[in-house]
């Protein structure tokens, strides 16, 4: 049986990790290489690495430093931040991402969706849709949540997964870092609109807003960055609980 | 020490796949050249991608001659992983229709997602492992492993089947033919599983 997928998120910004708060990224958190080799370790299912702050500062992703990322990471790792075009998912690809995350790039050119799947199947690349409902509909902001678009996150969402994304990750810029829970109405929403696996994600910070991610919002699978980072949570314990609800998760 | 090959045609994630070998021990070298491929005592066929695309590629480095030579004729243990599972096969239609490698008589196909499944199958799924395989002799039963896919064998030759997987109307998870195996799922990435499988295929 296909398991539900449980994935640490680390947010890089320069040569630490930070843990953001409403995508404000702030305080460091230690070293990206200690992270990852305590995630290994742990056998988590998937890790998510951000480069947050590489469309803001105009730069390409730091290849060299996902190599090294990836050379200690025996478990699938999925790169975003910073990529813009068919070459740069080629070099993260190579150096050892498994699949890229594409954010702003994504929504403001969908055709490098379509590029990038047909060059490396749908299933390398995850679109990530950033959404805030502050203005009263479920909004995609981009550019790490500065930059609101005005576009409608269902209808965008369908429209990068007809352009070949083979993920979707739902954020929520209001709920980020906030560990107030996910945001389920939205998720809800594009779940029920898309036939690829959606990956929950902004928001959670406990093990309950996981299991109500997967089982109300019906996602294939949840992130959590700030949950595991800042508490005494653990992906262990949260797929413990997750299989006393119900959900299957690895042992 | 063995001496393993990994085929370098510039078709996705060959430094995870050599990092995973060289981590159970083996003496690794990512090449595309045909003297390296000559002297390989092992061969890793990797690959992420579309099958045409793929099989493009591979043709463009000049080594399918090389490869039937070696792996068909001299019997060099090779291991396909994910898309380099199923170049070893008759042909399929991802991205335009392609020719393989042809090395077992299969077509590769889009998954048949059931109710509540959805495509691409990406996650850690069990395999039912058919009880002669030697790659999952020691494999214990309801392990996990990491799948990233929406197009796999659905059927072939059930005498080559070495693990099948229950998603998508169900897909040939892994195959072994003589000195040629391939896996569908991601043992560079499936952790201490795929630890045990690559050191199975070190030892064969």
């Amino acid at each position: 049986m296909l398991k539900t997928r449980l994935m640490p998120t680390l947010l890089y910004k320069e040569f630490g990790l930070v843990k953001g708060t409403r995508f404000d990224p702030g305080r460091r958190v230690g070293s990206v290489m200690q992270a990852v080799k305590v995630y290994n370790l742990r056998e988590v299912d998937e890790l998510v690495f951000l480069d947050v702050a590489a469309t803001r500062e105009g730069r390409e992703p730091d290849y060299e430093l996902i190599d090294e990322i990836a050379d200690e990471c025996f478990m699938p790792l999925a790169v975003g931040g910073g990529i813009h075009s068919v070459e740069h998912v080629r070099k993260l690809l190579r150096v050892g991402a498994d699949k890229v995350v594409v954010n702003t790039a994504a929504v403001e050119r969908p055709a490098l969706v379509r590029e990038i799947a047909s060059a490396f199947g749908s299933q390398a690349v995850v679109v990530s849709i950033d959404v805030s409902t502050t203005n009263g509909f479920p909004e995609v902001v981009t550019r790490a949540g500065t930059h609101p678009t005005g576009r409608d996150a269902v209808d965008c969402a369908k429209e990068l997964v007809a352009a070949g994304a083979g993920e979707l990750m739902v954020g929520s810029v209001d709920r980020d870092g906030t560990m107030e829970g996910y945001d389920l109405v939205t998720l809800r929403a594009i779940v029920s609109a898309v036939d690829v696996p959606v990956i929950a994600s902004g928001g959670a910070g406990s093990y309950e807003h996981m299991a109500a991610a997967l089982i109300d919002g019906g996602a294939s699978a949840v992130a959590a960055g700030a949950m595991f980072h800042f508490t005494q949570q653990t992906p262990l314990e949260a797929k413990n609980h997750l299989r006393s609800k119900g959900v299957a998760t690895r042992r | 020490m063995s001496r393993v090959v990994i085929i370098d045609y510039d078709a996705g994630n060959v430094d995870s796949v050599a990092r995973a070998f060289e981590e159970n021990g083996a003496r690794v070298e990512v090449s595309a050249s045909p003297a390296v491929v000559r002297a390989a005592e092992r061969l890793v066929l990797p690959g992420v991608g579309a099958l045409a695309a793929c099989m493009a590629s591979l043709r463009d480095t000049g080594l399918p001659d090389l490869l039937h030579e070696r792996v068909l004729r001299e019997k060099v243990p090779i291991l396909g992983i994910c898309i380099g599972m199923q170049l070893m096969m008759s042909g399929g239609d991802e991205g335009g229709e392609a020719r393989t490698l042809g090395w077992l008589d299969a077509r590769v196909e889009r998954l048949r997602p059931g109710p509540g499944e959805r495509l691409p199958h990406v996650g850690w799924n069990t395999i039912q492992v058919n009880p002669h395989s030697r790659l999952f002799a020691d494999t214990p039963p309801e392990t996990d492993f990491y799948f990233v896919h929406s197009y796999g064998v659905l059927t072939c030759d059930p005498a080559a089947i070495a693990a099948t997987c229950d998603y998508g109307g169900g897909f040939v998870a892994a195959f072994e033919r003589d000195n040629i195996a391939g896996v569908q799922f991601h043992p560079e990435k499936s952790q201490k599983a795929g630890f045990r499988l690559i050191r199975r295929f070190l030892a064969s």
